[in-house]
């Protein structure tokens, strides 16, 4: 008999008035503050990085696909605060905020975004596409679902080398309806791979809503089939996503196998910059951004541990400075050489 | 009336067996159903049962023999209602059961049977100083693994049946009781999943080796083989290379039909990011797949059924690697240059053979890798010969023979005494029946024909070819 996976329902954060249960419980916790501080900073950072993306795309200098983050970034701050150097990331397109989460230079993303050479991919890779094996991130995958079993074998990696690390596997409430998901979960949970597939459910597949897409839309109930535990958490609360990222980490690194997180989130732009938003209405997003912004949320909370409002103001200005100087120089910077159009198709090899 | 059983034949391609086992003997009676006894092919261990009732008169064939025929009688019976039967019953009995067959035509081989390996003097070819050995392809594709996983523990081995059944083909057999299950790794069917799994595993510093167990199958997982192995040190700028093999039988087997028997050199050869190898003979099957695993790159190594079981002569040395990329001149000529890949190389040289009986001396050449294709080695060629036919199993459109014309075109047109022409797999899907497979199949013949034509040699076509 399978273990049943553990039920932590909690309503849907679009449908409440109300903060979460959650968040009340843990806002008694007493967290230590620089954590606090320092998850605000990142989350700050990534919204202030994808309204300057969501701009430059306006512009024209970031051309293609670009896919916004904003609403979501709760999730990955939450996990990657608890997280270890030696766990790996991978993700999807929707990818900057997990680049800076990890770690990775603003000015190289937003370099790769403008199409530069000092982007991390020289600019052949753009928004979709970023890597950095220094900050064990191994992208950035634009194929929907295509990262899951690629997070299952750097999981297998990790247990092969017996290093101790967890592969930190994201996808989307749309990829959960992929067949080589459920291919990933069998061996995942035959194998013991520790890995956590965090499914961030922000409600729509492109524009299809998860009830018009999805039979079952409890999605951390997908791997009971195979005994894989599942966790519903609300995603708009960091601090819940926090707890639950050290609870899975724990299970995935003790080597009792993979984990299922689903991240209850939302995103506030479109699916990618040309979206009509033809499929919510412009009161849904709103109601959401009013009562249930995860930056909003957390700030509320530092104000009520005593953080004078000062500090968060200079927090701003801080990751705005980032953000612009990031800019500035990802737009002064050349375009690949022409010469580096026939490079790294291939590794080269001594004969 | 005495029946015989005959050696079965238990996979399309199986010429021979070992009767490993007798599980009845003379006097005994037995039922329809029993299993009488074991089979070994070079694939897999089979029960061979009964399909009549009665009692065994004779034990043709002792327990360990090797390489017994396909069709050969192995033992009689003396069936229970011999009287009874009506006089038709031969016949009947044929379409039943291949085991009671017992007309001629069982003692010979199927059409489609493995053809023999053409003589060639490997080793003064590959100007070897050391020591050869006799092995099968199947077997130096074994040792290329086996002495690869030996010196870098990062190497592993996943698929289907790759482990304890030893492989589908046989090919992994071993592997696991020298390895383990750490790093001979048994799959579910889920060729998607444990692609992209592997990729996952080659970002993460390992060296995986994958095992589809036919090409075919690698169509469930192309997605991950292109869009995740051969793009991403490119999407990433030069940082995530994949050091991956993907391996496994490709093109005809024999009787398999059109899901079963394709040939997929063009559709990997078609992307950047991607190296594409398959080799002919045992010699190069063993050092292009350890050349392929020491790879920082996706390659693709397509190898054949058919071949798995012809032997060559193979150096001696753990050392043995063969560079991708490079392309070899299997049998020198000057009147025409006919490429060819694969079984197809075979059938070249047959063809080669054929052609100097009529005057004809034509330079043989085995591709060996598609890409990055040694065009240079062809054009060269070409321009002593002034003539190409290019060979493939593939279909014809936007095949090797497709590109290998573009590029002589490019490259050596004011050389071209004739128009190139290719060998090819007709453009249909496999079909089952025997004759229609035939027809779709390149031969010999049709390489043969095609080189007369572009050599204006119009009487030799006309007297029979």
């Amino acid at each position: 008999m399978p273990p049943r996976p553990k039920k932590t329902r909690i309503k849907n954060p679009s449908k409440s008035g109300r903060p979460p249960k959650s968040i009340r419980a843990f806002a008694n916790r007493k967290p230590d503050k620089e954590s606090l501080l320092s998850m605000h900073r990142d989350m700050l950072l990534i919204r202030r990085f994808e309204e300057k993306a969501g701009q430059l795309y306006g512009m024209g200098k970031i051309g293609g696909f670009c896919h916004l983050y904003i609403g979501q970034e709760a999730v990955v701050v939450g996990l990657q605060s608890v997280n270890e150097d030696r766990d790996s990331v991978v993700t999807s397109y929707r990818d900057h905020g997990h680049m800076l989460a990890c770690g990775m230079e603003p000015v190289g993303v937003m370099a790769e975004l403008t199409g530069r050479e000092v982007g991390y991919s020289k600019g052949k890779g753009g928004s979709m596409h970023m890597f950095s094996r220094e900050k064990n991130f191994y992208g950035g995958h634009g194929i929907v679902g295509a990262q899951v079993p690629i997070g299952a074998g750097l999981g297998f990696a990790h247990k092969y080398k017996n290093d101790g690390g967890v592969a930190m596997t994201y996808l989307g409430d749309g990829a959960a309806n992929q067949g080589q998901v459920y291919e990933t979960f069998n061996m995942a949970a035959l194998w013991k791979l520790p890995v956590i597939f965090i499914i961030e459910n922000n409600q729509y597949a492109m524009g299809t809503s998860t009830p018009r897409s999805t039979a079952g839309t409890d999605l951390y109930e997908r791997g009971a089939a195979y005994g894989i535990n599942g966790k519903q958490v609300d995603g708009m609360d960091v601090l819940a996503v926090r707890e639950a990222g050290v609870e899975a980490l724990d299970y995935a690194r003790s080597g009792k196998g993979p984990y299922i997180l689903e991240m209850k989130t939302y995103r506030y732009r479109g699916h990618s910059m040309s979206d009509p938003a033809k499929y919510r209405t412009r009161e849904e997003v709103d109601s959401i951004r009013k009562q249930h912004d995860p930056i909003d949320h957390l700030r509320d909370l530092l104000l009520r541990e005593g953080i004078d409002e000062t500090v968060l103001k200079q927090q701003d200005a801080e990751v705005k400075k980032i953000v612009s100087d990031a800019t500035e120089i990802a737009l002064d910077s050349p375009e690949p050489s022409s010469n580096e159009l026939f490079t790294d198709v291939l590794i080269e090899v001594a004969e | 009336m005495s029946n015989e059983i005959r050696m079965p034949a238990l996979s399309p391609t199986m010429t021979e067996g070992v009767l490993s086992r007798w599980l009845v003997k003379k006097g005994d009676a037995i039922r329809s159903g029993d299993v009488i006894a074991e089979i070994e092919t070079d694939k897999a261990t089979m029960e061979v049962e009964a399909v009549e009732d009665g009692v065994v008169t004779q034990l043709m064939i002792d327990e360990g023999t090797t390489s017994v025929l396909v069709g050969t009688v192995i033992a009689t019976f003396q069936t229970d209602n011999d009287d009874e039967r009506v006089p038709n019953v031969e016949g009947e009995s044929d379409t039943e059961n291949i085991n009671t067959k017992s007309n001629d035509e069982a003692n010979k081989p199927k059409v489609n049977s493995a053809p023999k390996a053409p003589q060639v003097v490997l080793t003064q070819e590959m100007n070897l100083d050391g020591s050869v050995k006799n092995m099968t392809v199947r077997e130096a594709l074994r040792d290329a693994m086996a002495e690869e996983m030996r010196s870098d523990d990062r190497v592993f081995i996943m698929g289907e049946e790759v482990a304890e059944y030893q492989g589908a083909y046989k090919v992994t057999q071993g592997l696991l009781d020298e390895f383990g299950e750490k790093r001979v790794i048994d799959t579910p069917i889920t060729e998607h999943g444990f692609t992209g799994l592997a990729v996952g595993a080659a970002f993460g510093n390992l060296r995986p080796i994958v095992e589809f167990m036919t090409f075919n199958f690698s169509m469930q997982a192309i997605d991950q083989i292109i869009n995740s192995a051969a793009k991403t040190l490119y999407m990433s700028g030069g940082q995530m290379g994949c050091p991956i093999v993907f391996r496994g039988p490709n093109g005809a087997a024999s009787r398999v039909a059109a899901q079963h028997s394709q040939c997929f050199a063009s559709w990997y050869a078609h992307c950047p990011g991607l190296k594409v190898v398959s080799p002919w003979s045992a010699a190069d099957a063993k050092g292009l797949l350890k050349s392929a695993i020491r790879d920082p790159n996706p390659v693709i190594f397509l190898e054949n059924e058919v071949m798995y079981g012809q032997s060559f002569e193979v150096p001696e040395t753990d050392e043995w690697l063969v560079p991708i990329g490079k392309g070899k001149i299997v049998k020198s000529g000057s009147d025409i240059t006919i490429t060819a890949f694969s079984i197809m190389v075979g059938k070249a040289l047959e063809a080669a053979e054929e052609l100097g009986k009529k005057g004809i001396e034509a330079e043989v050449i085995d591709l060996r890798t598609l890409r990055p294709l040694d065009i240079e080695l062809i054009v060269q060629s070409v321009k002593k010969t002034n003539r190409l036919v290019s060979c493939e199993e593939g279909f014809p459109f936007a095949g090797i023979g497709a590109e290998l014309g573009m590029q002589i075109n490019e490259k050596a047109f004011d050389y071209l005494d004739a128009p190139i022409m290719r060998v090819t797999g007709k453009d249909v899907p496999m079909p089952y029946a025997a004759n229609l497979e035939a027809l779709t199949l390149p031969q010999s013949d049709d390489i043969v024909r095609s080189a007369l034509q572009i050599c204006y040699a119009e009487e030799d076509l006309k007297n029979g070819n």
